[in-house]
Parts: C-alpha cells; structure tokens; sequence
C-alpha cells in the first residue's frame, strides 16, 4: 500500500553526514514532484555532537511535523538517545541501524518499532571511497520508492565541486544501498505524486528575507542570534546587488537604532533578531512608535526567557511583542500562518509598517525560520512605496504630525526642501516641538491610536476556514498541526472552525467575532505556557463565549495528534 | 562643495525659532553658534544635513537648528547617525550629545563608531557632569568631586575619550572650546571635510552643576600646530595632554566607506535559485 505522506529521521554522530544525505533525499524527492519538510535536530555542541535530520515527504503540502516517525535510519547512534523526545516512534516504526555501530538506545526500542538490521559500513567498505551515509541514503530511496536517477542527478550536483571521484565513490555507495534487500513490503513507499506544479525549496528564515525585498525593504541591520542570523546572512550578498545596505551591528540597541536612522531617511528598513535580541531593542521599539517611524522587525522566537533554549523552537514572546515598552505605545504585530506564508506576510509587514508610518513586528519562530519545505512557487509582485510622502512644500508649512482624520501625516525626508523635522521621543505638538502639554499628548496618543485601529485590513487579518459550534485559533506555528488535526476529525465526520489569526495586533475584534458567530465553544492552541495569546483574547472581550486555552511550553513542536483527542471530545460534548 | 549658483548662506538660516531649554551661560550655546557658522561656510542648505542627537542638555540641540534631525534615546545617536548616513550618503549628517550619553551609556556605539568610520561627525559636549537629572557624575568626571550621589567622590578613574577615539580607528580626532565659537567652527568645518568618522570633543562648561568650570576659558590653550597622522604617536600626545589644548590632533589615512552600490541584479533573478 502506498503512503501519501512518510517521516524518515536520519540520526548519527556529528561528521556522519545525515544533514547531507537529508537535503538530497529533500531535495531528489522535491524533484520528482513530492512536497516536504526538512528539518534539522542538534545537540547544544557548536560543532560535532549528535545530529539528526528530519524529513516528512508527501504527495500534498506538508505544513506539520509528523505524529511519529516512519523510519529512524541511524548511520551509528552516538548520542541518539537524546532525542528520543524528538523522534517520538511506534509499534509500526522501523528502526534501521548498523549492527556493527551497537544496538538502538533502549528508549526508542521500548516503543515497540521494528529493527532492521543492515550493514552500512560493510556495505560501503565494498566501495572504494564509499560512506555508510550515502548506502543509507540508497535505502531510503528505496524505501521511499524515489526515482533513482533523480536522486544521483541531485547527489551529483551536490557534490560536482568535490571531484569525479568523489562523485563516482556516491554513486556507487548509493547503488550499493539501493541493492539492500528491503522488508517485507516496502511499506513506506509513497504515492506517485500529483502532476507537479512549479514549486519552491525554502526555509521560513528565507522567505522573510525575500518577503521583505519584495515589500521593499533596503536597509537591514543585524547582530548574530541563533535561531535568526540566517535571514541577515542570506541578505548580506544580496542587498548590495538591490542598491541596498546591510550592517552587522555592535549589539541589538544599535541594530534597531541604525534601521530607524536608515527609515527616516526615507528608505525602508528592517531588523532581525530573535528573543533576546528583541529585550534590548524594546526601548528603540517605543522610540520608534512615539515618533511614528516605519521599521519591520522580524523576531525568529526560540525557548525563553532569558537564553533559554536558543535552537528550539517557542511561542513566548507574544506578550513582548505586544505590550513590550513602557507607556501607552500601539503597534503592528504579525505572524505568518505557515513557511510558504512568511514570504507574504513579511511583505505584507513591510506595506503597513510604511503605510502606518510604525513599526511591524512579524513572528516567526525556530521551526517554521530554519525548516527548508518545498511549497508552490509563490505568486510575486514588488510593493508599491506605500509612505505617504509629502509634496513639494512653502517655506514654514510642514507639520510633520499633522492631525488628520487617518491619523496618517505626510512624511518627508532629508533632501526635501521646506521639509525639515526633528523626530523625538519627547512628547511632541504637531510641529515636532517638544511639548509637555496635555492637550499635545492626548492630542497624539489618540493620532497613533487612531491610524492603526482605523485602517482598513481587509481580509487578510487571519485565515478562517470550515464551520461548526467548535471553534481553534491559533497562530504563527501552530496552524499548521491544527489544521491537520481538523483535517482529520473532519474526514471521521466532525465539523470544526479553524482561525489562524495573522494580523495579532491592532486585534480585528469585529471580524474575529464575525469569524465566530454562532460557535459554542473556542479553544485557543499556542505553544507557550501561559497561554499568552488566549489570555490577549480574553482581554479584548472579542470572542463570544469564553476561551479556552491549550498551551503548553516548547521546544517540542505541536503534533495533531495532541489535538486530535481533545478536539473530537469537544465536538461530541 | 562649492556651489557658486546658490545664494549665500547664513549662520541664522540654520537656526530654529525653538527657544533653548539651556540655562544661561551654558557652553552648549556656542556649540550651537559654531554649528551655524560652520554649516554656513560649508554651503550646503538646511535641508541636506540631519542633526542626530540622544539625551540629555545637550541633546536638545537639533531642534535649535533648521536641519533636519532626531532627538532619539539615551545613548543612540550614532547608531541612528550611521544608519541614516548608510542609507543616505548624499546628506550630510552631525551627531551632537554629551559625556553621559556619548561615553556612558552610549559608550559601545562610541567605540564601534569610531572602527566603522562612516563618513559623519561626531561633536560630543562635555562638561563631566549629568545636568539634565541635576548633578552626577559622568565618565570623564575627576574622580574627587563630590556630589549627592557620591559623598566622598566616585574614586573611579576618569575616561580619555580621545584616546580611546585614536585606538579605536576614529579618522580625525579634535578638541574645541564653546568659548572660542569661531575656532570650534573651524573645526566643524575641516571635520565635515575629512573622510570617515570625526570625532570633535568640546569642552562645554555647566554654569549650573560646574559652576568652577568657568574657569576653563583660563585653562585652554593651543594644541598641537600640525596633527598627527600616526596612531601610536597622537595617543602618546593624548595620554599626556592637561585635556584643555585646542586644535586638530590627529588626521588618519582610512579611506571614505564605500559609497551605496548601483542595483545590478533583479528579485526574479535572486529568486531563481529557489525553483525547482
């Protein structure tokens, strides 16, 4: 019987190659028309350690990490034990290992998974220049049922640079793989895929960048923070042949200070950082809102707080983003709804952070920002330059925070004649001046309030799919489990709402209630433990019936089948 | 710089009608007269330089000027100064502040300014005292001042920002005196001139929480004739200067950051390495 959709994890030692043969095996399966998700597992060690790839490859969009794994494949096991919260198996798993590297931790084997024994080192030894990694390789292949001369198109060009005989020693260790016999069955071979259409391989961590080009964006500053500094490197080379400008700065308080100097030049820009980083760039945050400059700044979260766990992955700055700075300081915060999503959502980001004239926080997080997934290639347009700038001005007219009905007032920028303007944290009247007058306070509080809860969003603000009494929100990377959760509660006869909200401030109450007409009961899911956006939704008194709250902490990613359970009771109560 | 077309320019044409928060006598004021005079004689008009300022009294002065500028957080000014200079090459952009905010708690971005030698300049009023909060002690404060928040002096060693300027890479490094507005402006003048990063410390005596620093109009004296173009050299001069010579002290030879690149490539052409 063929799959639809399978997890291989390819685990080993720091060196053995699984990170290598589980971008092949991505991309080869890519090629032949399949969708997927690659994602990489490591210990704390900067180099070396154990190191485990994770695949889920289907014949549909893959928005999920997988309930359990198909196959562990080890090439030894190390310390592969330690993930064995990570690699959750089952009675149906196969466990495939080198007998010579020793026997599986007891811990993976106490789910019941099936062990295969096959002798990738002595397989590969037939070889001259062989690697265990590229027979295990070979196997999973067959396993899968790809297409072999695929995956040697993909092997060769992976590894063209290193020399024929490098390549000639892969091909080989490959076919010798491949000749292994197989278990009964070939249980995990997948269907053939749909006629393909044009499709992408990325990572959450690229298609912000791209996003952002695209929205505009031509200044980036940055500084080092896992799980985010792949969005500025990847920019890095890039920016320059866009006319633009990266810098790696000394800490975050200046990464966010030189893009807000970069965006009241008039150019549009951009900070990336995650948990730690976004601490420390609170305060230009508040600057940024008091004197209505346009900044997107992407948050890459990780486990917190503190340092808390910097490769994996949490939904715990929720609250940060929101209410982070001190007075009253509204702002646009959003989170993509998937990795396909980032690219648009950044976009989207940068348009009303321009439009807004404030900053756009936009919430990615470590699993959806360094997993590479193949989605459809991406419908693209550039942004239109959405600041409204100021016309040509009479000397001694310009009042850079004019009142206006939008709250929106014309910008101008250096350079523009008549134009001039003092941007300021202080309290400020119409001109820029500074001025402790209530009338002026009030008068501009209710201007920056005004410009964010009067804009029209339009539908973007969330997705809402399907219908029922029973209603999940969720957000940034939780939608993705939810949504095959539902899937599958759907498919055995319930009906669910689904709301992934986008747009999580300013909060669309009126179409969020809108969205939940008529429902009976609404579960927020999120990975933090507080409950963070559950408890925001509380507070805006948007949702009809009270909300409940399924959070739990991370690193470990949300899996349907923690839904599964708990939504189907719901639906029968 | 020259620009024979436009009209000639006045000192007045980059004041602001905002009238200073600063007590009367403050040296701020004639860092703010040296400023005018000197955006005067380089020529170019109000709206093509941006004054980038942090927190504090000093502080406050872009918006005495008819530039454009920022009054940002405390401490920030030349992460701001180099991110709208990065972007903007074309303006011509002056970050203004004081002790506290330049080498306190700015005193990283001071460093990293200095190694990143973008071309702006950076005119830090110092009067080795916090005036804005009333009266503590900054990092170039003599360690035996008394005040309220340090009894018996703060004991601490005072901070050489000039020498820390040389070591750290600035590429033009000098000392003015707001009592002397012509030749601080002169300075200004040749700061804005040179390539990279340059770094003006001017002495700006507070009347009000220093009223003893009226006597530094008695206490400053000419500097080095010539600067230096050697490091080791001008820091040698720096470690052993009284802290009251007037001049230029030192010239480098690091060149102007590379100016914004033309855009050469398209987003469809970047995008092509994600197809499939």
């Amino acid at each position: 019987m063929s799959r639809s959709t399978v997890a291989i994890a390819l685990a080993g030692s720091g060196g053995a190659g699984v990170m290598t043969i589980g971008s092949m095996l991505l991309e080869a399966a890519a090629r032949s028309g399949y969708y997927g998700l690659f994602s990489r597992l490591s210990g704390p060690q900067v180099r070396g350690g154990e190191a485990a790839a994770l695949l889920r490859i289907g014949t549909v969009a893959v928005e999920s990490q997988p309930d359990y794994y198909d196959a562990l494949v080890a090439i030894d096991w190390g310390h592969v034990e330690r993930f064995a919260t990570e690699i959750p198996l089952q009675a149906t798993s196969l466990i495939v290992g080198d007998p010579r590297m020793g026997e599986p931790p007891e811990a993976m084997l106490a789910s019941g998974a099936t062990l295969w024994k096959l002798p990738f080192s002595e397989q590969a030894a037939t070889v001259r220049g062989g690697r265990p990694n590229m027979v295990a390789l070979g196997v999973v292949s067959a396993l899968l049922g790809l297409d072999p001369d695929e995956l040697e198109r993909v092997v060769v060009a992976k590894i063209g640079a290193k020399g024929e005989a490098i390549i000639e020693a892969s091909r080989a260790a490959l076919r010798a793989g491949r000749s292994l016999p197989l278990p009964d069955g070939g249980a995990l071979a997948l269907a053939s895929p749909a006629d393909p259409k044009p499709r992408w391989l990325i990572s959450g961590n690229e298609a912000a960048a791209v996003g952002a080009l695209r929205g505009g964006i031509r200044f980036v500053a940055g500084y080092p923070i896992t799980p985010a500094t792949e969005v500025v490197e990847w920019l890095a080379p890039v920016l320059p042949e866009l006319g633009g400008t990266l810098l790696q700065a000394e800490d975050e308080l200046a990464a966010v200070g030189m893009a807000v100097g970069a965006s009241y030049g008039g150019v549009p820009a951009m900070t990336v950082t995650s948990g730690p980083g976004l601490s420390l760039m609170v305060e230009t945050l508040g600057l940024a809102i008091a004197a209505e400059m346009p900044l997107v700044l992407i948050d890459v979260m990780r486990g917190g707080p503190s340092t808390g766990i910097p490769t994996k992955s949490e939904q715990s700055d929720l609250n940060l983003a929101i209410y982070g700075t001190h007075g009253d300081a509204p702002r646009l915060v959003l989170a993509p709804v998937s990795i396909a999503d980032t690219l648009a959502t950044t976009q989207w980001s940068v348009e009303l952070a321009e439009a807004l004239q404030v900053p756009a926080i936009v919430l990615s997080d470590q699993g959806m920002g360094q997993t590479r997934s193949v989605i459809d290639a991406p419908a693209l347009h550039d942004s239109p330059d959405s600041r409204l700038r100021a016309g040509p001005l009479e000397p001694d007219s310009y009042r850079r925070y004019a009142i206006t009905d939008s709250g929106i007032s014309p910008m101008t920028a250096p350079g523009d004649a008549h134009g001039q303007w003092i941007g300021d944290g202080l309290t400020h009247n119409e001109r820029g001046t500074p001025s402790s007058a209530a009338k002026d306070h009030h008068a501009q509080l209710a201007k920056r309030l005004r410009k964010l809860e009067s804009h029209d969003f339009g539908a973007r603000w969330a997705e809402v799919e399907g219908d029922g009494e029973v209603a999940v929100i969720t957000w940034g990377s939780t939608v993705g489990p939810t949504r095959e959760a539902i899937a599958r509660l759907v498919a055995s006869g319930h009906r669910l709402r689904h709301v992934a909200i986008r747009l999580l401030a300013p909060l669309q109450r009126e179409a969020l209630a809108a969205a939940l007409r008529g429902v009976r009961r609404v579960i927020v899911v999120e990975v933090n433990q507080a409950g963070q956006l559950a408890q925001y939704l509380r507070a805006t008194g948007a949702i009809p019936v009270p909300v409940e709250s399924h959070a739990r902490p991370g690193p470990l990613p949300l899996r349907p089948r923690e839904l599964v359970e708990t939504l189907s009771r719901w639906c029968s109560q | 710089m020259n620009a024979p077309t436009l009209p000639k320019l006045d000192p007045k044409d980059f004041k602001s009608d905002v009238k200073p928060i600063w007590c009367p006598g403050c040296g701020d004021f004639g860092v703010l007269a040296a400023l005018t005079r000197a955006s005067a004689q380089v020529g170019r008009p109000p709206e093509e330089i941006a004054v980038v300022s942090g927190i504090g009294c000093s502080s406050r002065l872009p918006a005495y000027t008819s530039a454009y500028g920022f009054h940002g957080v405390h401490g920030r000014a030349l992460p701001f100064a180099i991110g709208l200079k990065s972007a903007r090459p074309d303006i011509e952009v002056i970050a203004v502040g004081g002790d506290g905010d330049g080498y306190s708690i700015g005193g990283n971005h001071f460093l990293h300014a200095c190694r990143r030698n973008v071309d702006l300049v950076y005119i830090v009023m110092d009067n080795h005292v916090y005036g804005m909060t009333k009266g503590q002690p900054s990092p170039t404060t003599e360690p035996d001042w008394i005040c309220n928040i340090a009894p018996a002096g703060t004991g601490l060693h005072p901070l050489n920002p000039m020498t820390l300027a040389v070591a750290a890479g600035a590429n033009f490094i000098a000392r003015g005196f707001t009592g002397d507005p012509n030749g601080l402006a002169r300075l200004i003048v040749e700061a804005i001139a040179w390539p990279g990063f340059a770094f003006i410390e001017v002495l700006s005596p507070c009347v009000t929480f220093r009223p003893e620093q009226k006597d530094w109009k008695h206490a400053v004296h000419a500097g080095p004739a010539e600067p230096l173009s050697d490091r080791a050299r001008a820091a040698a001069v720096l470690l052993s200067d009284d802290g009251f010579g007037t001049g230029i002290f030192f010239k480098g030879e690091r060149s102007r950051a590379h100016p914004l690149p033309a855009a050469s490539r398209t987003m469809d052409d970047i995008e092509r390495r994600f197809a499939l």
